[in-house]
């Protein structure tokens, strides 16, 4: 057995492991440190598998933005968690939650296991077209050329998402600032790198949306930092979050999902298809699109960890 | 010559991955949560250190080296700045947890 097969396998039953873990614990903040520790690992898994994109994505939305949502939920809930451990299900109904997870185990197992080996797949065909997209990076030809229609679906559902957030504001707060109120005013270790890190972030979003084309990258993975970037400036409290019925806002939140219709839409025009790029114009055309997507997911992102918006007590009355 | 460098590495990989190890048996061992922090913090940011001052003869390119490097100083922000924020929280709530 080779090294790096050791080390395959100790990857795989330590993220197993981390995935039983998180799941017994019984408080739900030390659940979400499970699911954070278990994406940075499956993000190394995705790495080991060589796809570095999906490894970035993972890291950033999977572990990171995620994270940083279910560590908010979890402080916000942990004032209800007694009440929900006195509710501690009937031997009966837990019987039932196993027998069923052990349903949709040896399923999953079974149709897994059923595969055909090599299994079926598109990937020389992706191959033998990438150069009609004249971009280097196939995960890129295929979320914006070949399978372009799923990125835009997937683009609209976290536009709708963020639309879902707010819609759990009382009617008293809405138009009101994107998150719940806060007591302190706080700064100090945290304003320090909110100061420090957004211009290295910042630079380093741009430049992973800008080499998405070619190599590892994207407008996902890179909007995911510039999320970031912006939820500590937040959080240090050295900018306050946005009202959400900021006309601004609103314009970032449809640039991504409406310049890509827009695109595909005049592909009927030029190329006699939807979301169809005309020859010769394939990578300046998904480069435009990734530009308008990256600030989108870098708004909606937020907006979703923010959650629903609330109205200071001295906010102008509309 | 590229013998000696790639022993310099190994060496390098190792002794971090030594610190590495002495941190996380702090994080298990130690008694309360500012020293489990200091464990952690301390030998991490060398770890790290040593690991990315191994792996920099590797590099394809200059570009390479200075993303790694880039990588280290990034890590030793942030893990400064967290255990900043932990040991803010333990204090304010006061001694013994």
């Amino acid at each position: 057995m080779s090294v790096i097969l050791a080390l395959d396998i100790s990857l795989a039953v330590l993220v197993l492991a981390v995935a039983v873990w998180t799941i017994v614990s019984r408080e739900a903040f030390a659940a979400v440190v499970g699911y954070v520790a278990y994406g940075l690992l499956v993000s190394l898994v995705w790495v080991r598998l060589f796809a570095v994109d999906v490894a970035l994505t993972e890291a950033a939305i999977g572990s990171g933005v995620t994270g940083v949502l279910l560590i908010s939920a979890a402080v916000r809930l942990r004032g209800t968690e007694a009440a929900v451990a006195a509710e501690w299900p009937g031997a009966a109904s837990r019987l039932l939650a196993a027998a069923l997870c052990i349903v949709v185990t040896a399923a999953l197992a079974a149709v897994v296991l059923m595969m055909p080996d090599p299994g079926a797949t598109l990937a020389p065909e992706a191959a033998r077209h990438l150069a009609a997209t004249e971009l280097g990076n196939p995960v890129t030809a295929v979320l914006m050329a070949f399978r372009a229609l799923d990125t835009l679906l997937e683009k609209v559902v976290l536009f709708l998402a963020a639309i879902g957030v707010w819609s759990l504001a009382a009617d008293a707060n809405w138009g009101g600032i994107a998150g719940p109120p806060h007591a302190t005013h706080r700064r100090g270790a945290l304003a320090f790198l909110a100061q420090l890190l957004p211009p290295v972030g910042i630079v380093v979003a741009i430049h992973i949306v800008w080499v998405g084309a070619n190599e590892p990258g994207g407008a996902f993975q890179g909007g995911a930092i510039l999320a970031a970037m912006w939820l500590i400036v937040i959080m240090a409290r050295l900018a306050e979050a946005p009202a959400i019925g900021g006309r601004r806002l609103r314009l970032a939140l449809v640039a991504g999902p409406a310049v890509f219709l827009a695109v595909g839409l005049a592909g009927f025009a030029v190329a006699g298809a939807f979301l169809a790029y005309p020859a010769g114009l394939a990578k300046p055309l998904i480069v435009f699109i990734e530009v308008f997507m990256t600030l989108s997911i870098a708004v909606s992102l937020p907006m979703l960890v923010l959650g629903p918006p609330h109205r200071p007590r001295d906010w102008p009355s509309s | 010559m590229s013998i000696a460098i790639d022993i310099f590495s190994v060496v390098a990989i190792c002794a971090g991955a030594a610190f590495f190890m002495a941190g996380s048996v702090g994080l298990l061992r130690f008694p309360d949560s500012l020293t489990r922090l200091h464990a952690l913090t301390k030998a991490d940011n060398l770890g790290l250190g040593l690991v990315v001052l191994g792996l920099l003869p590797q590099a394809d390119s200059l570009l390479g080296g200075l993303k790694l490097v880039a990588v280290w100083l990034l890590v030793q922000l942030a893990s400064a700045t967290v255990a900043q924020l932990i040991a803010h929280a333990l204090r304010r709530r006061g001694p013994g947890t």
